[in-house]
C-alpha cells in the first residue's frame, strides 16, 4: 500500500509542477505586460525598455519561469506589478478570510450531507428520500450566483436579518464574522452538500443492493447497522472522493461568491489581479488555488486506497 | 408432531413493469423434517432459491410472497411481524449463498462476520461467540483456526470462504438451515472437501437444511428427500433414494441423462485425427506467458510455463484444470490479448505476433474468442442487428441489405429467430445470450474459435444445447474449437483431444479416450475421481481412496523447479519430484504424461507402449 501512497504523492507534485507551467505560459500569451500597467499612460519606449529591463522581463521565457518557480520555492512570492506592495503581504491579509469561510463551509456541508444522504438511502422512495431527492435536484440545477442573488433579495434586503456585503474590518468577534459571513457560507453550503447528498445516497444505495447486505439482512440484521457498519464502509472510498472534489469545487467557487459579496478574500485578489493585469499576483492566486486543488484530490486518492481493505492488508 | 418446516401451497410473484403480476412459483408444498435434509433441484427459472428464501420469509427485490403458509415449528412466519421476522432470520433459520465471495462484506473481519448474527440476536457473549466459530473453522477443517478470525475475506481462498459462510451459518446454532448452491462455483475437486466439510457438519449438529442444487450428484450426496421442480412447480418428490434410482417422472429422468453424458465417448475410436495430418491451425510452441513486467523472457508473476499444444484443423480440443490453473491465460494469450512472455504462437504454420495490436486483420479474423460471461460481452445498448453486423462489416465488408441478411442467416445458425435482430440482450434469457455471443464470433468467418468456459455460467440443460450447438457448427463450418472448462465431463462429451493444465503446465494431453482412461497422470486420476458420480454413498468411498486424501487443503504452488504436482501427489518421489522436471512420454496416438513415474507402474497393460523423451527415463 505505501509505495502506492508514496506514487500518488510523486504524481501530485509532478501535476503542481505542470500547474506552474501552464499558469506561467498563460500570463505570457496574455496581451500587455506589467511594464505596460505600472507606466499606463506615462509610457514611452525608453521607459518601457528600462522597466522591463528592471522587472527582468526582458529576458527569455524560460530564465523568467526558472527566476519565478526559485523565488516561489523559496517563499518569495514577487512584487506586485502594479502597487509595487509584495504579494505576500497582499495575500496575508486575504487569505485568512478565505481560509475562514470555506473552513466553516466544510465543517458545516460534510457531516449535513452525509447525514442527509445517509437518511435518504436508509428508505428509498420513503418521504424523508423524496424531500431529499427533490431539492437537491433543484438546487444542482441552479447556478451559485442565483442562489446568492436569491437568497440576497430574501434574507438581506426584504428580510433584513443579514448584511447584503460581508465586509470585514478584521476586528470582529467570531460570531459577529459569521453573521457577516451567514449569506456567502450559506450559498456555499447549498452549493457543495446538494451533490455530495446525491453522492452520498447513491454510493451507499449502490452497496445496499450487494450479496453481501442481503446476506446482513438474512442474518436479521437491524437496518440501522447494516447501513452504518456494512454499507458505509464500503462507500467510504467514493463519498471520500465526491467530498474532495466538491470542497475542490468549492476553492474555484469562492471567486463567484466573494466577488458577489465584495468580500476580501484571496479570490477577490485575483479578480482584481486580472483585471488590473497583475501578472505576479495572479500568478501566485492561481498557484494557490490549483495547489490546493490538487492537495484535495491527493487526499482523496490516499483515501481510498486507505479504506480498502485488499490495499491496506494484502494476502 | 408437525414437521420443522411445512410449506403449504406457497405462491410467489413477481411484478412487471405495468404493475400486471405473473407467477414464478405456483402453489408449491413439501416438508422438511427436523435433523433431515431436503434438496430443491432444476434449472433456473425453476423456482427453487426463490422457494427457499420464503423458509427466511424473505423475496428478492421485485418479487412478492403471494400466497400460502411457511411454518416453523407450526408458526406462519410469513404472517409474523417484521421485527419477529428479524428475530427469526440467522437465530432459527440460516442461509448460506452460492458465491462466498461476494456474500462476505469485503471491509469487514471474517469473525466480526462469522459472530455478528449470534451476538446480536443475543444467544451467545461475544467472546463465546469467537469460541465457537474458532471449534467450526476446526470442525470444517480450515487452516490457522486460531488466526482465520482476524483476516479478510480477500486473504482466503474461494473454498476456505465458502465453508466459512457454512461457519456464519451455523455460529447461532439455527434450527434449519437453507443452502442456495453452496458448492456450484467450486473446483471439482474443492467441491468434494467442501461437500465433506457441510455433511460432517451438518450431522455433528443435528440440524435440518434445504439443499439448493440443479446438480443430482452432488445431491445425492447429501440429501434424504428430493424435491424436483420445473418451472414453480413440484414435478416429483420422495426419498433421495426413490428419485435417484427409480425416478418416475419424466423430466427427473431428463435432469438425469444430462448430468452426466456418460464418461468418455470410448466408441469414439482412434480414426479421428489420422486423415489431417496438415500444418496445425494453431500451434503453441514453449510458450510462457504471465502477467507483470517481462525481463528476460520471464514475466513478474508466471501463470503459463513451456506449454506445447497443437489444434488441428477442425479439431476440438478441451482445456481442463482447476481454477488458477492458466486455462483462461492460455486463451488470451493466442488471442494475443496477453502477450506472451516467450515461445510463439503460430497460426497455419505463421508466427503471429504475440500482442493483438501487430496483428493483421486477416489474423484476427481467423482466431475469435468467446467470451464466459454474454452478459458482459454483449454491449447492452445494442440492438442484436448491430452487434452481430458490426464484425460483418469490420471483416466482411458488408453493407445494407447483404448485411442484413448475413445477419439473419446467423441467427438461424445459432437458433434464434431472424426477429432478434431487432432485440437488446436484456430481452434475452442466459442461454439465448450465450447463442448471440457464439454467433458474434462466427460473424468473423474464423478459422478457430477460443471458448472460455461458454458453459459454466448456464443449467445443465441450457448448456447441454448450447453444446448440441457447438458440435453441429463444427461439423458444418469446420472451424477449429478450443474449449476451455473445468467441467470434465463437458470437454469429454464432444473434444477429440483433451489438455489438462495444472499450475500452468501441461502436464497430460492427448486423444480423449486416451486421457481419460488409465495410465493418468496423478493430477488427471484426482481430477476424474473427483467428479460427483450420481449414487448415494459415493462421497463416503470416494473420500477413502488416497487421491481424494492427497487433493485436500493443500495450496497450489507455482513452481519453475520440479513437478508442478508434487505437493499434492500421492505417489511423489521425494528429491526426485520436487527437483527435477518430469519427463514427457508419449505413445503413438500422441497422448503426452509428464511424470516421472514409469507408466508401466501407472497401467501395467498399457504403460509400456509409452516412451519417455526429457530429462530422466524411466526409474
Amino acid at each position: 500500500m505505501w509505495p502506492m501512497v508514496l506514487r500518488r504523492i510523486g504524481i501530485g507534485f509532478v501535476l503542481i509542477w505542470v500547474v506552474s507551467v501552464l499558469i506561467f505560459l498563460v500570463t505570457q500569451v496574455l496581451p500587455g505586460d506589467a511594464a505596460e500597467i505600472r507606466l499606463g499612460q506615462a509610457a514611452t519606449p525608453e521607459t518601457l525598455a528600462a522597466l522591463r529591463k528592471e522587472l527582468g522581463l526582458d529576458q527569455p521565457a524560460v530564465i523568467q519561469y526558472a527566476h519565478w518557480i526559485g523565488d516561489l520555492l523559496t517563499g518569495d512570492l514577487g512584487i506586485s506589478a502594479a502597487g509595487g506592495a509584495t504579494i505576500a503581504s497582499l495575500i496575508e491579509n486575504r487569505i485568512g478570510n478565505t481560509v475562514f469561510m470555506t473552513a466553516v463551509v466544510t465543517v458545516v456541508s460534510i457531516p449535513l450531507s452525509i447525514l442527509l444522504g445517509l437518511l435518504a438511502a436508509m428508505y428509498p422512495g420513503g418521504l424523508i428520500d423524496r424531500a431529499v431527492t427533490f431539492s437537491t435536484l433543484g438546487l444542482i440545477a441552479v447556478p451559485d450566483f442565483l442562489i446568492a442573488i436569491v437568497l440576497i433579495l430574501v434574507l438581506a434586503v426584504q428580510a433584513g436579518l443579514v448584511p447584503a456585503v460581508s465586509y470585514l474590518s478584521g476586528s470582529e468577534s467570531f460570531w459577529k464574522k459569521l453573521s457577516i459571513l451567514a449569506l456567502p457560507i450559506a450559498t456555499l453550503v447549498i452549493v457543495v452538500s446538494a451533490q455530495m447528498i446525491r453522492m452520498t445516497r447513491a454510493g451507499v444505495l449502490n452497496v445496499m443492493s450487494s450479496p453481501y447486505v442481503e446476506m446482513a439482512i438474512l442474518k436479521g440484521v437491524p437496518r440501522r447497522r447494516i447501513i452504518l457498519r456494512h454499507a458505509l464502509l464500503n462507500a467510504i472510498g467514493p463519498i471520500v472522493n465526491v467530498i474532495a472534489l466538491n470542497l475542490a469545487y468549492l476553492v474555484s467557487g469562492v471567486v463567484v461568491i466573494e466577488t458577489i459579496f465584495a468580500y476580501p478574500g484571496l479570490a477577490k485578489l485575483m479578480v482584481d489581479g486580472v483585471q488590473t493585469r497583475d501578472m505576479p499576483i495572479v500568478q501566485a492566486c492561481g498557484m494557490i488555488f490549483c495547489s490546493t486543488y490538487v492537495v484535495l484530490i491527493l487526499i482523496a486518492d490516499i483515501a481510498s486506497i486507505v479504506s480498502n481493505p485488499r490495499l491496506r492488508h494484502p494476502k | 408432531m408437525p414437521a420443522l418446516l411445512e410449506i403449504s401451497d406457497l405462491k410467489i410473484q413477481a411484478r412487471k413493469d405495468d404493475g400486471s403480476a405473473i407467477e414464478i412459483v405456483k402453489g408449491v408444498s413439501f416438508n422438511v423434517e427436523a435433523g433431515q435434509v431436503v434438496a430443491l433441484i432444476g434449472e433456473s427459472g425453476s423456482g427453487k432459491t426463490t422457494i427457499s428464501l420464503a423458509a427466511l420469509a424473505y423475496s428478492k427485490p421485485g418479487l412478492e410472497l403471494a400466497g400460502g403458509e411457511v411454518r416453523l415449528n407450526g408458526e406462519d412466519i410469513l404472517q409474523m411481524e417484521p421485527l419477529a421476522v428479524r428475530d427469526l432470520r440467522g437465530r432459527r433459520v440460516a442461509y448460506l449463498a452460492q458465491s462466498a465471495a461476494a456474500t462476505f462484506n469485503p471491509a469487514l473481519k471474517i469473525g466480526e462476520q462469522v459472530t455478528e448474527s449470534s451476538v446480536l440476536h443475543g444467544i451467545l457473549t461475544q467472546e463465546q461467540a469467537d469460541e465457537r466459530a474458532e471449534a467450526l473453522y476446526r470442525a470444517l477443517e480450515l487452516p490457522n483456526p486460531d488466526r482465520m478470525g482476524g483476516r479478510y475475506p480477500h486473504q482466503v481462498s474461494g473454498g476456505q470462504l465458502q465453508r466459512l459462510m457454512a461457519a456464519m451459518a451455523l455460529c447461532g446454532k439455527p434450527d434449519l438451515l437453507v443452502l442456495d448452491e453452496p458448492t456450484t462455483a467450486l473446483d471439482v475437486t474443492t467441491q468434494i472437501e467442501v461437500l465433506k466439510a457441510f455433511k460432517k457438519v451438518i450431522q455433528e449438529e443435528g440440524s435440518a437444511a434445504i439443499y439448493v442444487s440443479h446438480d443430482l450428484a452432488v445431491v445425492a450426496q447429501i440429501a434424504d428427500y428430493i424435491v424436483v421442480l420445473y418451472g414453480g412447480e413440484i414435478m416429483e418428490q420422495g426419498p433421495a433414494d426413490q428419485i435417484i434410482n427409480r425416478p418416475s417422472h419424466a423430466y427427473t429422468r431428463r435432469l438425469m441423462a444430462t448430468a452426466r453424458p456418460a464418461r468418455a465417448a470410448e466408441a469414439k475410436g482412434e480414426a479421428r485425427g489420422a486423415h489431417h495430418k496438415a500444418t496445425p491451425a494453431i500451434r503453441v510452441k514453449d510458450l510462457t506467458a504471465g502477467y507483470g513486467g517481462i525481463a528476460g523472457g520471464e514475466p513478474a508473476v508466471t501463470i503459463l510455463r513451456d506449454v506445447n499444444v497443437q489444434v488441428e484443423r477442425g479439431e476440438a480440443v478441451g482445456v481442463i484444470g482447476e481454477s488458477g490453473c492458466g486455462k483462461s491465460t492460455l486463451a488470451r494469450v493466442v488471442a494475443g490479448l496477453l502477450p506472451a512472455a516467450r515461445g510463439d504462437v503460430l497460426l497455419d504454420g505463421q508466427a503471429l505476433n504475440p500482442s493483438v495490436k501487430g496483428r493483421r486483420r486477416e489474423e484476427l479474423q481467423k482466431i475469435q474468442f468467446v467470451f464466459q460471461m454474454a452478459d458482459t460481452a454483449l454491449n447492452p445498448k445494442q440492438r442484436l442487428g448491430n452487434i452481430l453486423g458490426r464484425p460483418l462489416a469490420f471483416y466482411g465488408n458488408l453493407r445494407g441489405k447483404e448485411k442484413r441478411l448475413k445477419v439473419a442467416e446467423l441467427l438461424r445458425m445459432v437458433e434464434l429467430p431472424p426477429e432478434f435482430a431487432y432485440r437488446y440482450p436484456h430481452e434475452l434469457s442466459g442461454g439465448q445470450k450465450q447463442r448471440v455471443n457464439l454467433a458474434r464470433a462466427l460473424a468473423a468467418g474464423p478459422e478457430v474459435l477460443l471458448c472460455d468456459e461458454v458453459t459454466s455460467a448456464l443449467d445443465t440443460i441450457v448448456g447441454a444445447n448450447v453444446i448440441e450447438l457447438l458440435k453441429g457448427l463444427r461439423e458444418n463450418l469446420g472451424v477449429s474449437l478450443v474449449f476451455i472448462s473445468h467441467d470434465l465431463s463437458t470437454v469429454a462429451s464432444f473434444a477429440d483431444k483433451i489438455v489438462v493444465l495444472y499450475a500452468g503446465r501441461v502436464v497430460e494431453q492427448g486423444p480423449v479416450e486416451r486421457v481419460l482412461s488409465p495410465p493418468y497422470h496423478p493430477y488427471t486420476r484426482l481430477l476424474i475421481t473427483s467428479v460427483p458420480e450420481m449414487r448415494i454413498g459415493w462421497l463416503e468411498e470416494s473420500l477413502a481412496t488416497r487421491e481424494a486424501a492427497a487433493g485436500i487443503a493443500r495450496d497450489v504452488k507455482m513452481t519453475a523447479t520440479g513437478c508442478p504436482f508434487y505437493s499434492r501427489c500421492p505417489l511423489a518421489i521425494d528429491g526426485l519430484c520436487d527437483q527435477e522436471t518430469p519427463p514427457v512420454r508419449e505413445d503413438t496416438t500422441g497422448h503426452q504424461i509428464s511424470c516421472h513415474h514409469s507408466l508401466t507402474q501407472n497401467d501395467p497393460v498399457r504403460g509400456d507402449r509409452y516412451a519417455a523423451n526429457g530429462a530422466a527415463a524411466s526409474i
